[in-house]
């Protein structure tokens, strides 16, 4: 069970939800509107007012690098530090097959961890993310806009992996524009409001 | 070989040179007459000012006012490397590292070198003392400046791959190896060109000074050497402190990349 208790995301009001084991929230908004903001702060990579709990336990109680191993984030526009994409996974004790499992779920093969970076469309690459994010077993995953850079096909293979890992136990929090998709997976859904929509002044005439 | 003592009449000679490039200035019209004059003078009062302050120190012979000096060159270390930064941290956290790291590496490199290999009575001495801490700092400071601003900039440059380390639960040290490593290796490039190319390309300034001043050849290309591998040393030791501290200053206790802390400067026209 993930429990946000009084976050403060300014200009936000202060959110409290929590999402149990296998459910999945996401979180709709216009541009702007704190999406990121929000899966940042959960995954503890931003300076946040507020608690945070993961099967009861509070994200402070151990350290920011242990938590993340937990409470996974995968960021709209994926990270890379390494000429291949093998070199950001794990290296250490990976299943070689399970690993090759889990990239043709997702309509890939392990001849791609070994391509140029600079080789792969922006599709594979968020779907290389998404498989990297799997390794470890966390227990949460905060996607972030998981599906944005893909075509119908992909979308709907990792659509299907999203729903594979709610099976598994896992909890998503999911960060979307694609309504279609929120309806689909989600158990619950939050409306970040549109931002600074409550502070527009009148300016006393047409514009 | 005997010391020939410079009068004013041969400085204003060599002035004659500053003439010619004013001239050339105006010829081509790159205005830079302004900066060319007001750059000469400002040289003639730091030397100046240098010069006769560090004779009274000679004269008076006292730990203090040796210490006074080095202080002085503390601050104006600490001021050259934060204003030479494209992106500085917040508040006193540049002028901090850019004097200290520095100055500390200096000063060890220093003290050893007085008490150890020269061995000057007694040891804090300002006529060695000073001279060389002077050359640790300088070099120590290029060393410092690039370390830092490779860092910072790398650091903002790949945000999105650090933090992606950092999302899969890597610590701060592992998700700024990278980083790191290339700061350190990039502070650590001019003193090793200095060595490559010292005596082939260059003459070291010391070594011409002491050449010029009657000295032997072979002996002031003795004191180069010494000076060359304290140099390697202050300069490894000021460029490591610089780059661990940067990446903890980057960096918070919850493993976090903290680019926020970081201001943009304005580089002053070189």
């Amino acid at each position: 069970m993930l429990r946000v208790d009084t976050l403060r995301l300014a200009p936000l009001p202060s959110l409290t939800f929590q999402v149990a084991d296998g459910e999945c929230l996401t979180v709709e908004g216009a541009s702007g509107s704190g999406k990121t903001r929000l899966l940042r702060a959960i995954a503890d990579l931003d300076p946040v007012e507020g608690l945070i709990f993961l099967d009861g336990a509070e994200r402070h109680e151990i350290t920011g690098p242990q938590w993340r191993a937990r409470v996974r984030y995968v960021a709209a526009e994926s990270g890379w530090w390494s000429d291949t994409p093998r070199g950001t996974f794990p290296r250490d004790a990976v299943d070689a097959e399970r690993l090759e499992r889990q990239l043709a779920n997702v309509g890939l093969t392990p001849e791609h961890l070994d391509r140029d970076i600079g080789h792969l469309s922006t599709g594979e690459r968020a779907r290389l993310a998404f498989v990297r994010a799997l390794q470890g077993e966390p227990k949460v995953l905060l996607l972030d806009e998981p599906t944005a850079a893909l075509d119908p096909a992909s979308a709907a293979l990792v659509e299907e992996q999203i729903r594979f890992q709610l099976y598994a136990g896992r909890i998503v929090v999911l960060a979307t524009h694609d309504v279609g998709l929120s309806q689909r997976v989600s158990h619950t859904r939050l409306m970040l409001p549109k931002p600074r929509a409550a502070t527009l002044q009148p300016t006393g005439g047409p514009a | 070989m005997t010391y020939v003592s410079l009068t004013p009449f041969d400085l204003a000679l060599a002035a004659l040179l500053l003439i010619l490039t004013s001239g050339l200035s105006l010829a081509f019209r790159l205005g830079l007459e302004r900066s060319i004059a007001t750059s000469a003078l400002r040289m003639c009062v730091q030397l100046g000012v240098v010069g006769f302050l560090l004779k009274l120190v000679f004269e008076s012979g006292s730990p203090l006012a040796t210490a006074g000096f080095a202080l002085m060159m503390l601050g104006a270390t600490a001021y050259e490397v934060a204003s030479r930064q494209e992106r500085r941290f917040q508040g006193l956290a540049s002028y901090l590292i850019g004097g200290a790291a520095p100055f500390l590496a200096g000063l060890i490199a220093t003290v050893f070198a007085v008490t150890a290999i020269i061995g000057s009575e007694p040891w804090w001495s300002p006529r060695f003392l000073l001279p060389i801490l002077g050359m640790m700092i300088g070099n120590a400071l290029a060393g410092v400046t690039l370390v830092l601003d490779t860092i910072t900039s790398a650091a903002t440059r790949e945000k999105s791959a650090i933090e992606g380390r950092l999302a899969l639960g890597a610590t701060r040290w592992d998700a700024l190896q990278d980083v790191l490593r290339r700061g350190l290796r990039t502070g650590l490039t001019p003193i090793l060109s200095a060595m490559a190319v010292a005596g082939v390309v260059s003459l070291p300034g010391m070594m011409t000074g002491q050449i010029l001043a009657g000295a032997d050849p072979v002996e002031a290309m003795k004191y180069q050497i010494m000076i060359m591998f304290l140099i390697a040393g202050a300069t490894g030791v000021a460029v490591v402190l610089a780059g661990l501290i940067s990446v903890v200053l980057l960096t918070d206790e919850r493993h976090r990349l903290r680019l926020d802390r970081l201001v943009p400067v304005n580089k002053p026209d070189a």
